[in-house]
C-alpha cells in the first residue's frame, strides 16, 4: 500500500444510497468540533445536517452526532447545562426509539449527563489538558457505530481533553463489561486514569455510543495522527476514525433507509 | 422600594467633572503624573483642548498616549517598515500596517490575516490569566478584520529552567494558553520555548493568531456615516485591567467601593468563542459597517480609534454601558480592559437584524450612541458632557519622541570575546556533546508543552510542532493553505542587534520554506528593555533597521505587529528579542514537507556550507559563554535556499526537510530521526574536508542558510542538477535506514535512538512533572 496523499478525499466513492442518509450534528454555544464531525460524515459518503441546540427539531435526520467542545464553557461540570437544551429532549426520545446517537468527548459527557449512558467523566488523573495520538482497541464491533471494524481492531485517533477520566461504580462497570457495552478501550498505558481503561461505551441496545477520543480528527490522510509512537504513521495513515462514520451509514442503509 | 433614576444617580456619589466644570475651574489639580503623563504631555493636552481636561478626558489621553498604545518611543523607528517597502513587496498586501492586523492575498480569492502581540507583563503578575487573555486579545484583532481565526502560536521565553520561580510561570502560562485557546477551538500549531536567565523577571509571552476570509469579506474598523448607531456587545464592563484609573480619586467620594482590583484582566473563553461565531454571523449577514475589538485602553481606544478612522465624529452616552460593577466611575469605565467585548457600527435599518443575532447567541449588548458629522468625540454621563475631543488627537496624534541613543559601552568588548573554550574531540566526546545538547532546556523535546494544546481542532492542521512551521489548509477543495513560523534569538541580538533581527527573519523565512511554502509576509513582536535607557534605544533602533533592511532584501513586507518595552527588572534589560513571524503560502498543502524522514534508503543531503560559527550558539550557551559575533547572515543565500526547498517540495523531490538553526547539524539530524523514530547512516568526512572544519564544528556551528533534506533515490539526479544549476552547495551525507534504530555516524560513533529519545524527552517532565 502506498502512502495516500494528504487531503485525499476519494476515500468513499459517491454512492446515492449513502448520500441519502442524513446525519445531524448538534451545535451548542461552545461546541468546537461540529464542522469536523460534518466533514467526517461527508467524507464517509453521507449528508451532514447542522442542528441548533435551541430548536427542538431533528429535521428528519437518521442519526445524531454530539461533537466535542466546551458547551457553555463547561464551567459547572462538563455537559451539565447542555443536557437541558430543547433539542436534547428530542434526542433522548429518538434514542429510545433506536436512532443511532454518537457522543464524542464533550458529546459523551453530555450523553452521560442526559442519562443516555451510565457513568461520568472527571478530571484526568494527571490534572492537565492533554492532546496526543492514542491507540484504542475496538471491543465491540456490533454497535451501530462500530460495525465496519474487524473484531478487536486497533485504531489510532487523537485524544484531547481535560476531563476525560471515565468513572462509574463497580456494579455499573461489571454490567458494562458483562453486556459487552465497553465499545472502546485504551490500549497500552491508561492515559487518564479511566476505570478499566474504558474509552467508550454503548447503551444496552447498542444504538447510543459515547467515546472520549476523537475519530472525526482521523478521517483524512495527512490531517490525522502521524506520531511515531504506533508504527509508521499510525495504523491506517491517520484515517482510523473514518469507519465509525462508515459504520452508521452502512447500518442505516442496510436497515432499509432510502 | 423603588428608587427614582435621579436618586440612583445621586447614590453613585460621583462628582462628575463635566467639560463645563473643567472650563470653569482651570486651576484644579489633576493627577496627571500618577496616570503616567509627563508634564509637557499634560501641557499639550491643555493646549489641544484650550482648557484643562476633565477627569474622563485625562483618563483617555493618559492611557492612549501611554507607550503601549501610542508607540511614542518606537514610532520614529517603526516608520522604516513602511518606508522600505517596494511596490513589488506590496503585490500581495491587501491591508498594511495600522489596522488591527495586516491582510495578505494568498490567491483563489482567499485572504489571510495574521499578527503577533505580547502579553509579557500581565503574564508575570498572573501567569494563567495573563497568558489566557493574551490569546483572547490577538484573536479579537483577527475577528475584527472579518476573518475566521484558524490557528494560534505561542513563542514563550522564561528564566532559567531551574530557578524556583520558573515552574510557577511555566505551569500558569502554558495552562492559561491551553485553557483559553483550546476552549476557542483554535489549533495551536507551533511557537517557541526558550529558557534564559535574562528573562527571569520578564518572561516573554507572545501570541500569534491567523485568520482567513474571502477578499470581499475584509472589514476595516471605522465609524462612518452620520446617524449610524454605535453598540457595545459581549461581556459586561468591570473593574479588571484598570491600570492608573484608580488614582482618579477625585472622581469619587465613596470610600467603601471595591478599590483593590486586579490590574490583570480575567478571561472567559466561552464568551469569546460565542463572540467569534456571533461576529462572523454579523459580517456574513452584512449587518455591521465595522467592528472594533476592545483591548488595551478599552472604550477609550475603541471610541477614539473608530471615530478617528471614520469620516465624522461620535456621540455616546456612557451610562448606557452595561456594568459588572455599578460603582465604576466614568474614567474607570473608559479605561477598563475587561475582556471579550466588541464595539460595532450599525446602520439604523440593521438595528433589528443586529439584535436578532445577539439574541440567537445570547450575547448582551447596549446601544451607546451614534456617529455624527461634527468631527468631535463627545461622551456624556447622564446627559452631561464629560469628554469633548478631536478623536485624532487621542488616537493618532499622540506624542512622538526621538530620544538620543547610545551604543552600549560594553558592545565592543562583548563582540571581541569570542568562544574559545576547549572543544570536544574524539568520538566519545562528540557523542556525549550531542546527548547533552539534545537534553538541554532549549533543545529538548517540547511536547510536555505542546501536548497541552489542541492541534487537531478544525481538522485542517497539516503540520504542527515539532515541524519547522505550522501548516493549515485554507481551502478544503483545492488544498490551498498557509505555513507560519515564529523565531527569535535573543543571544544573537544581544551580540549584534542589527544582524540579530536579520537572523530572526532569516530563520523564520527558512522554516516556512523548509515546510514547502513560499514566504509572503512578516509580523513582528519587538520585545525590549526600557526605552528610557539610551542603550536599549540603540538596540531597538538597530533591530528595527535590521528587520526592515532584511524584509526589503527578501521581498517580504511587515504587515503589522507589536512593541513591548520596559521588559527590564532591577536595571537589567532582557536581551533584545525581536520575534519575527513569517507567513507563507502553498498551492496545495498536500506538498508540505515534514521534518523527519521515514522511507528506507532515501538519500540525506546537507544543503549549504558550514563555517566555524560558535559564538552565540547553543553549545556556547551550554558552556555559559556569550560573546563574539553571531553567525553571518546572507539573505541572498537564504532566498535561494528557500526557492530550492519550495521547488523540491512542489516537484516531489524531497520527503523530509529540516532547517539548521540553534544546535546546528547535530540538532537537525537528531530531530529528523526522532520525528518518526527512524535512524540513518551518516558520513560527514567529505563535508568536513570541503568546508575545512572538524567534526565537532560541523555538527555544532550555527552557520546560516543550511538545511537537511531526504531525497527519494529516483529523484536524486534531478535534485542534484537543480542545486548545481543554481550554484547552491549540496552534499550527500547519508542514507535513511529503517532497521538500525540509531544515528550511525560512520567511522565515528553510533547514537542509539532510544538513548537519544530518552535524553531529549526527559528534560521538561523532570522539571515540571
Amino acid at each position: 500500500m502506498s502512502t495516500p496523499l494528504i487531503g485525499d478525499f476519494s476515500v468513499a466513492p459517491e454512492n446515492d444510497a449513502l448520500r441519502a442518509v442524513r446525519i445531524g450534528i448538534i451545535t451548542f454555544p461552545g461546541t468546537l468540533d461540529d464542522r469536523d464531525a460534518a466533514r467526517a460524515v461527508t467524507i464517509a459518503g453521507g449528508t451532514a445536517v447542522g442542528l441548533w441546540h435551541a430548536e427542538a427539531n431533528l429535521q428528519s435526520v437518521d442519526a445524531v452526532i454530539i461533537p466535542g467542545g466546551f458547551s457553555y464553557g463547561d464551567y459547572l461540570r462538563a455537559g451539565a447545562i447542555a443536557r437541558f437544551a430543547p433539542l436534547m429532549e428530542k434526542v433522548v426520545d429518538a434514542a429510545a426509539g433506536g436512532m443511532p446517537v454518537l457522543g464524542i468527548c464533550n458529546g459523551f459527557q453530555i450523553l452521560t449527563e442526559a442519562h443516555l449512558l451510565p457513568g461520568s467523566m472527571i478530571k484526568n488523573n494527571h490534572l492537565k489538558f492533554s492532546c496526543a495520538d492514542q491507540l484504542l482497541r475496538v471491543e465491540n464491533n456490533t454497535t451501530a457505530w462500530t460495525n465496519a471494524y474487524e473484531p478487536a481492531a486497533g485504531m489510532v485517533v487523537p485524544l484531547k481533553n481535560q476531563d476525560g477520566q471515565y468513572v462509574a461504580d463497580e456494579k455499573t462497570l461489571d454490567e458494562l463489561e458483562g453486556e459487552g457495552r465497553v465499545v472502546f478501550r485504551y490500549d497500552g498505558e491508561n492515559p487518564n486514569g479511566s476505570r478499566r481503561g474504558i474509552a467508550g461505551i454503548s447503551n444496552a441496545a447498542g444504538n447510543v455510543v459515547g467515546l472520549m477520543p476523537h475519530p472525526e480528527h482521523a478521517v483524512e490522510p495527512g490531517f490525522g495522527p502521524d506520531s511515531s509512537a504506533y508504527g509508521e504513521v499510525g495504523l491506517g495513515y491517520g484515517t482510523d476514525g473514518l469507519r465509525i462514520f462508515s459504520s452508521v451509514l452502512n447500518s442505516l442503509v442496510a436497515g432499509g433507509k432510502s | 422600594m423603588t428608587v427614582s433614576p435621579s436618586a440612583a444617580a445621586e447614590q453613585k456619589k460621583f462628582r462628575i467633572d463635566t467639560v463645563e466644570h473643567a472650563a470653569a475651574t482651570p486651576d484644579t489639580e489633576l493627577p496627571w503624573a500618577e496616570l503616567g503623563l509627563k508634564e509637557d504631555e499634560f501641557h499639550r493636552v491643555v493646549e489641544i483642548l484650550g482648557r484643562r481636561p476633565t477627569a474622563a478626558e485625562l483618563a483617555m489621553y493618559s492611557v492612549m498616549w501611554s507607550e503601549h498604545c501610542s508607540y511614542k518611543s518606537s514610532k520614529v523607528h517603526l516608520k522604516q517598515f513602511g518606508d522600505k517597502v517596494t511596490d513589488k513587496m506590496k503585490e500581495h498586501l491587501l491591508v498594511g500596517i495600522g489596522e488591527n492586523a495586516g491582510v495578505v492575498d494568498i490567491g483563489e480569492g482567499w485572504a489571510v490575516t495574521f499578527k503577533v502581540e505580547s502579553h509579557n507583563h500581565p503574564s508575570f503578575v498572573e501567569p494563567y490569566q495573563g497568558a489566557a487573555t493574551g490569546v483572547g486579545g490577538i484573536v479579537r484583532d483577527i475577528i475584527s478584520m472579518g476573518a475566521r481565526p484558524v490557528a494560534v502560536m505561542d513563542p514563550l521565553r522564561f528564566g532559567a529552567i531551574d530557578h524556583p520561580d520558573t515552574a510557577r510561570l511555566v505551569h500558569g502560562i502554558v495552562s492559561g494558553i491551553g485553557g483559553y485557546g483550546n476552549s476557542l477551538g483554535l489549533p495551536n500549531i507551533g511557537g517557541e520555548l526558550v529558557f534564559d536567565s535574562v528573562y527571569q523577571g520578564n518572561p516573554l509571552v507572545n501570541a500569534l493568531a491567523v485568520g482567513v476570509m474571502r477578499h470581499e469579506d475584509i472589514r476595516l474598523a471605522n465609524a462612518s456615516g452620520a446617524g449610524n448607531k454605535v453598540v457595545l456587545f459581549g461581556a459586561r464592563t468591570g473593574g479588571d485591567g484598570i491600570g492608573g484609573a484608580s488614582v482618579l480619586a477625585s472622581e469619587s467620594f465613596d470610600a467603601d467601593k471595591p478599590s483593590k482590583r486586579p490590574a490583570v484582566q480575567v478571561g472567559d473563553p466561552f464568551a469569546e468563542k460565542v463572540l467569534i461565531e456571533c461576529c462572523l454571523e454579523l459580517f456574513k449577514s452584512s449587518v455591521v459597517e465595522g467592528i472594533q475589538d476592545l483591548g488595551a485602553a478599552g472604550i477609550s481606544c475603541a471610541t477614539s480609534e473608530l471615530a478617528s478612522n471614520g469620516d465624522g465624529g461620535m456621540h455616546v452616552e456612557l451610562t448606557n454601558v452595561l456594568l459588572r460593577d455599578p460603582t465604576l466611575t466614568p474614567g474607570e469605565i473608559l479605561m477598563s480592559e475587561s475582556q471579550e467585548r466588541m464595539m460595532a457600527v450599525v446602520t439604523p435599518e440593521n438595528v433589528e437584524a443586529f439584535e436578532a443575532i445577539m439574541d440567537k447567541w445570547n450575547v448582551e449588548y447596549s446601544w451607546l450612541g451614534e456617529v455624527t458629522g461634527t468631527g468631535r468625540l463627545i461622551i456624556d454621563w447622564d446627559g452631561e458632557t464629560i469628554v469633548d475631543v478631536d478623536p485624532r488627537t487621542v488616537a493618532h496624534e499622540g506624542p512622538v519622541y526621538q530620544r538620543p541613543m547610545s551604543r552600549p559601552a560594553a558592545q565592543d568588548s562583548i563582540q571581541a570575546n569570542s568562544f574559545n573554550a576547549e572543544r570536544p574531540f574524539g568520538s566519545a566526546a562528540v557523542k556525549d556533546a550531542i546527548l547533552e545538547l539534545m537534553a538541554s532546556p532549549n533543545m529538548c523535546d517540547k511536547s510536555w508543552v505542546t501536548n497541552q494544546y489542541d492541534r487537531y481542532v478544525q481538522g485542517n492542521t497539516a503540520l504542527a510542532m515539532p515541524d519547522d512551521a505550522g501548516v493549515v489548509r485554507v481551502d478544503e477543495t483545492t488544498g490551498l493553505g498557509v505555513a507560519v513560523s515564529t523565531d527569535a534569538n535573543g543571544r544573537y541580538s544581544y551580540l549584534n542587534p542589527y544582524e540579530g533581527a536579520k537572523l530572526a527573519l532569516a530563520e523564520s523565512y527558512r522554516n516556512v520554506s523548509t515546510a514547502g511554502a513560499k514566504p509572503l509576509a512578516v509580523t513582528d513582536c519587538l520585545n525590549f528593555g526600557s526605552p528610557e535607557d539610551p542603550e536599549v534605544r540603540w538596540q531597538f533602533a538597530e533591530s528595527v533597521r535590521g528587520l526592515a533592511d532584511g524584509c526589503r532584501e527578501l521581498g517580504v513586507p511587515v504587515t503589522g505587529g507589536n512593541v513591548s518595552l520596559y521588559n527590564q527588572t532591577g536595571g537589567v534589560a532582557i536581551h533584545p528579542t525581536p520575534v519575527v513571524g513569517v507567513l507563507g503560502v502553498f498551492d496545495d498543502v498536500a506538498r508540505r514537507t515534514p521534518s523527519g524522514w521515514r522511507q528506507d534508503g532515501q538519500a540525506i543531503y546537507l544543503m549549504g556550507t558550514t563555517q566555524d560559527e560558535l559564538d552565540g550558539s547553543e553549545y556556547a550557551n551550554l558552556r555559559g559563554h556569550l560573546g563574539g559575533q553571531p553567525p553571518k547572515v546572507d539573505l541572498q543565500a537564504e532566498k535561494l535556499l528557500g526557492e530550492l526547498l519550495v521547488n523540491a517540495s512542489r516537484d516531489g523531490m524531497i520527503d523530509a526537510a529540516h532547517d539548521l538553526s540553534e544546535g546546528g547539524l547535530a540538532a537537525a539530524l537528531s530531530e529528523m530521526a526522532l520525528r518518526f523514530g527512524v535512524g540513518a547512516r551518516i558520513g560527514l568526512g567529505e563535508v568536513c574536508e570541503r568546508d575545512g572544519v572538524d567534526l565537532f564544528t560541523l555538527l555544532f556551528s550555527e552557520s546560516q542558510a543550511r538545511a537537511v533534506v531526504a531525497v527519494a533515490r529516483s529523484e536524486e539526479v534531478r535534485f542534484k542538477d537543480m542545486c548545481s544549476a543554481r550554484g547552491f552547495a549540496h552534499a550527500r551525507i547519508g542514507v535513511v535506514d529503517t532497521e538500525i534504530g540509531a544515528l550511525d555516524f560512520q567511522s565515528n560513533f553510533t547514537l542509539p535512538l532510544d538513548e537519544l529519545k530518552a535524553a531529549h524527552e526527559g528534560t521538561l517532565p523532570r522539571y515540571f512533572g
